[in-house]
């Protein structure tokens, strides 16, 4: 690695100089999105940008290709690749340099590929588009590119389709469509966010390796600061659009100087260094019945079940009590949530609440079964009508279960917004008027209203920012210890799991592989796959993936 | 629901309210302008017009525009700006109950497909291709030659031929509504079939249909037009738009424009609504499916 002295009396492969961007708003007029943004990049170094979502992250990663999203415009500043000032080039001149001088590596690499054309048609295009190489050259560099980035079969993969391989190995065949020019400079906007844990870590380390072999200087947009640290030398920390902090990664880990930085650290998806502090799985209060008790349940997809989503399944869930799922993605934990609320009928076994058997079949469950198992969504965006007013989504399932009139339900609707930190004007809001965490409020809030027992919590926190995830967190574990509420709470991020659970399920391939308590899981001896998945999680320093 | 609401939801009505206003081009103000215009007839053309719809007033055929007759005389000497009037209220008025209907029947049974899914989509759907694979106006004609000419067949036939077309419209639009999570959410709370669709599905789909209403109504204008100048819509004496065309159509051997005036009110109603419903998909960026 170059050290920093050795870089400086190097000409720099990227300066961004007081670049602002704006948009035109028809109501707001103009909006700034990033104002004053000035840094620069020395070759073979990894500069991340980190921040929440509409930090302006992203946005600055697309100015330095020359480009800003439809709407926006790049108002001010100058953006330099080598010698050359990208803004002041035409559209033609541009597109020649894209892919050949500076890449872009996409965060969805499933969406960026043409499912229809191979991957070596793809990943060769930009070389042999831009009359560099021959496609038989093309090709041959395009292996060498897979044996780097330590890709399976590394002859052959270029054959396949987009579809038959796997979402890491898409991720790290876009890195080499990236590399097939030698690029000056690689842009990186959230590469490892949409990948299980496990893969992850694969392709950071092949990513590492290749910028490190190809002596490439990179822009690494993320909002997760562990993974940055894992690839980055510098740091530039956004909030609003304008840079809060920048400095090397060890020194923002070790002294962070801005108390937002200091929040995201906080924050950040890490292991907690020791186990909250474990409870009795049984309130006294509480008959020594389960709650919930699934029984071997075995269910799958197809007309007569024949794509097994869940094999065997059994767990048990007290009152007041949180169970986390934990598995990546495929792995039967979403099925399992589906099963218990009604939503899947189960091939083979049965779900029991209270003791009582549970009608398969949604519709024949009677409300007072209905009202007991509440379901929280993912993604609250899509989870909420967005025609309807707060005060419809929290007054519909009190008219719906308690029969409530217009005016204890206005009472109520209040109360419930109360409950989950939000202030009673927003009944008369639409959801669009709404921020993700708030929106994720309300979700729960709803949830809440039927005043149920058990509230199956499917991802709830992982569409958003950390900073915002560990609030509505936080605001969980007060409502378990108000209203004895109990959560199953399904998550792919072990260190959520880890903060919120009594009991954990590990899931992989639709079998429970173990389940026990929070500490029994999570202390040595381990379970093979979960301590996999334990040593998965990026660690805040900056030489954890080196030692693993 | 919520008595005293606060200056929130008032500001959000309000701004799109403005927002809505300060959008209007002069093609949608015209076109809204010669739809009041329109409506306001339908409603008071009785007191508007000067002679009775079916009086005889003078013995000369095809008179020209006189300060007595603005438009002149039909055929038979009637006063055609008064049997316009009348003959507009009938159309519209027609045409309206088939969107109406055309609209309940389609959007029931799309939505329903959408649900449901499986089996009864199938067959729903499959029934309807059928339908929709018979011209329209060949449908209509052997209908209404069957069952007599009246206004109730005439709807009923109409809005029924309508009504596959708008079943189309609805089951793609409620496919895109149904895989939504608060479709799901209210699923899981236990609401039945019938709150789902017409209080989480409606609204979602409200800004595309209400354009695609807007477009059903001119075909239907267009349609009964068409029966009753075939001689199957409405019947004479009663005057309606289609009839004063095919009942005056020899006054343009004798150079008169009597047949032209109903024709021009058929095209100036159905372009503004074609241009407002233009501009409505425009400013809420709702778009109708593909599969019409």
């Amino acid at each position: 690695m170059n050290t920093s002295a050795n870089a400086s009396s190097e000409e720099y492969v990227l300066s961004v100089d007081g670049l602002c961007v704006g948009a035109q708003e028809r109501r707001a007029g103009h909006v700034s999105i990033l104002q004053d943004i000035s840094f620069s990049i020395a070759p073979g170094k990894v500069t991340a940008l980190i921040g929440e979502s509409g930090s302006g992250k992203t946005t600055i990663a697309l100015a330095c290709l020359g480009y800003s999203r439809a709407g926006c415009n790049i108002t001010a500043g100058r953006v330099q690749l080598g010698k050359q000032d990208i803004l002041s080039l035409t559209t033609s001149e541009r597109r020649k340099l894209r892919g050949r001088e500076v890449a872009y590596i996409a965060q969805s690499a499933a969406a960026a590929f043409n499912s229809a054309l191979r991957i070596n048609r793809q990943v060769t295009e930009p070389a042999v588009q831009n009359k560099l190489l021959s496609q038989q050259d093309a090709e041959r560099k395009a292996q060498v590119l897979y044996r780097e980035l330590d890709l399976p079969d590394p002859e052959n993969i270029g054959e396949r389709y987009p579809h038959q391989v796997s979402g890491g190995q898409l991720q790290r065949l876009m890195a080499a469509m990236a590399m097939i020019c030698d690029p000056r400079l690689l842009i990186m906007d959230e590469p490892t966010t949409a990948l299980d844990v496990t893969t992850q870590i694969e392709v950071l380390r092949s990513f590492k390796k290749l910028i490190k072999n190809k002596n490439t200087s990179a822009i690494y947009v993320s909002h997760d600061l562990a993974v940055v640290a894992q690839i980055a030398d510098d740091v530039l920390v956004l909030k609003g659009g304008v840079i809060v902090e920048r400095g090397s990664v060890q020194s923002i880990i070790d002294h962070p100087q801005h108390p937002y930085t200091r929040e995201l650290i906080g924050a950040a998806h890490v292991m907690p260094e020791t186990l909250p502090p474990s409870r009795s799985l049984v309130t006294e209060s509480d008959p020594a019945l389960p709650l919930l008790q699934v029984s071997s349940v075995t269910v799958g997809y197809g007309r007569r079940h024949e794509f097994l989503a869940l094999e065997n399944v059994s767990i048990s869930l007290h009152a007041g009590r949180t169970l986390g799922v934990i598995g990546e993605s495929g792995s039967g934990k979403t099925t399992l949530g589906r099963v218990i609320s009604g939503l899947m009928p189960p091939k083979l076994g049965q779900v029991n609440l209270l003791g009582k058997i549970l009608n398969d079949d949604l519709g024949r469950r009677d409300r007072k079964e209905l009202q007991h198992i509440q379901f929280a969504f993912q993604m609250a965006d899509v989870a909420l009508n967005p025609k309807h007013r707060i005060s419809k989504i929290l007054g519909r399932p009190l008219q719906f279960y308690f029969n409530l009139d217009a005016a204890a339900t206005q009472k109520r609707v209040a109360e419930l917004l109360e409950l989950v930190e939000l202030p009673p004007e927003y009944a008369n809001r639409y959801p669009r008027q709404l921020s993700g965490g708030e929106k994720q409020r309300v979700n729960l809030a709803r949830a809440l209203a039927a005043e149920p027992q058990l509230i199956i919590c499917d991802e709830i926190t992982s569409a958003l920012d950390t900073v915002v995830a560990k609030a509505i967190l936080a605001l969980l574990k007060d409502l378990q210890t108000k209203l004895n509420i109990a959560y199953l709470f399904i998550s792919h991020d072990l260190s959520t799991i880890a903060n919120v659970a009594d009991t954990i399920a590990v899931m992989r391939n639709g079998e429970v592989l173990e389940i026990g308590t929070t500490s029994e899981i999570m202390t040595p001896p381990y379970h093979p796959y979960t301590e996999l998945l334990l040593n998965s999680v990026p660690e805040m320093r900056t030489d954890w993936l080196d030692g693993r | 629901m919520i008595q005293n609401q606060p200056s929130a939801s008032e500001e959000v009505l309000s701004g799109s309210f403005k927002d809505r206003l300060s959008q209007l081009t002069v093609t949608a103000m015209i076109s809204i302008v010669v739809l009041l215009f329109s409506l306001s007839i339908v409603v008071f053309a009785p007191w508007i017009a000067p002679y009775p719809e079916y009086e005889i007033l003078t013995d000369e055929s095809f008179a020209l525009s006189s300060e007595q007759m603005w438009l002149g005389s039909d055929f038979l000497g009637r006063d055609v700006f008064s049997r316009m009037l009348y003959g507009a209220r009938v159309t519209f008025s027609v045409a309206f109950a088939i969107a109406l209907i055309a609209f309940f029947i389609g959007c029931t049974f799309g939505f329903l497909a959408a649900v449901k899914r499986g089996l009864f989509d199938s067959v729903l759907s499959r029934i309807v291709d059928v339908l929709i694979s018979f011209p329209a106006i060949m449908v209509a004609l052997i209908v209404i030659s069957g069952l007599g000419s009246s206004i109730t067949v005439l709807i009923v036939t109409v809005a029924l031929i309508d009504a596959t077309r708008v079943f189309r419209v609805a089951r793609a639009l409620g496919m895109d509504i149904v895989v939504q999570d608060y479709i799901e959410a209210a699923t899981v709370r236990g609401e039945k079939l019938g709150w789902i669709m017409w209080h989480e599905i409606l609204p979602n789909a409200l800004a595309p249909l209400a354009a695609e209403f807007g477009i059903r109504f001119t075909y239907a204008i267009l349609f009964i037009s068409a029966l009753s100048f075939l001689g199957l819509g409405v019947q004479p004496p009663q005057a309606d738009l289609g009839v004063m065309v095919k009942e005056n159509m020899q006054g343009l051997l004798y150079e008169t424009y009597t047949p032209l005036y109903p024709a021009l009110c058929i095209a100036m109603v159905t372009l503004s609504v074609n241009l407002l419903v233009d501009w409505y998909l425009k400013t809420t960026d709702a778009t109708l499916p593909d599969e019409l």
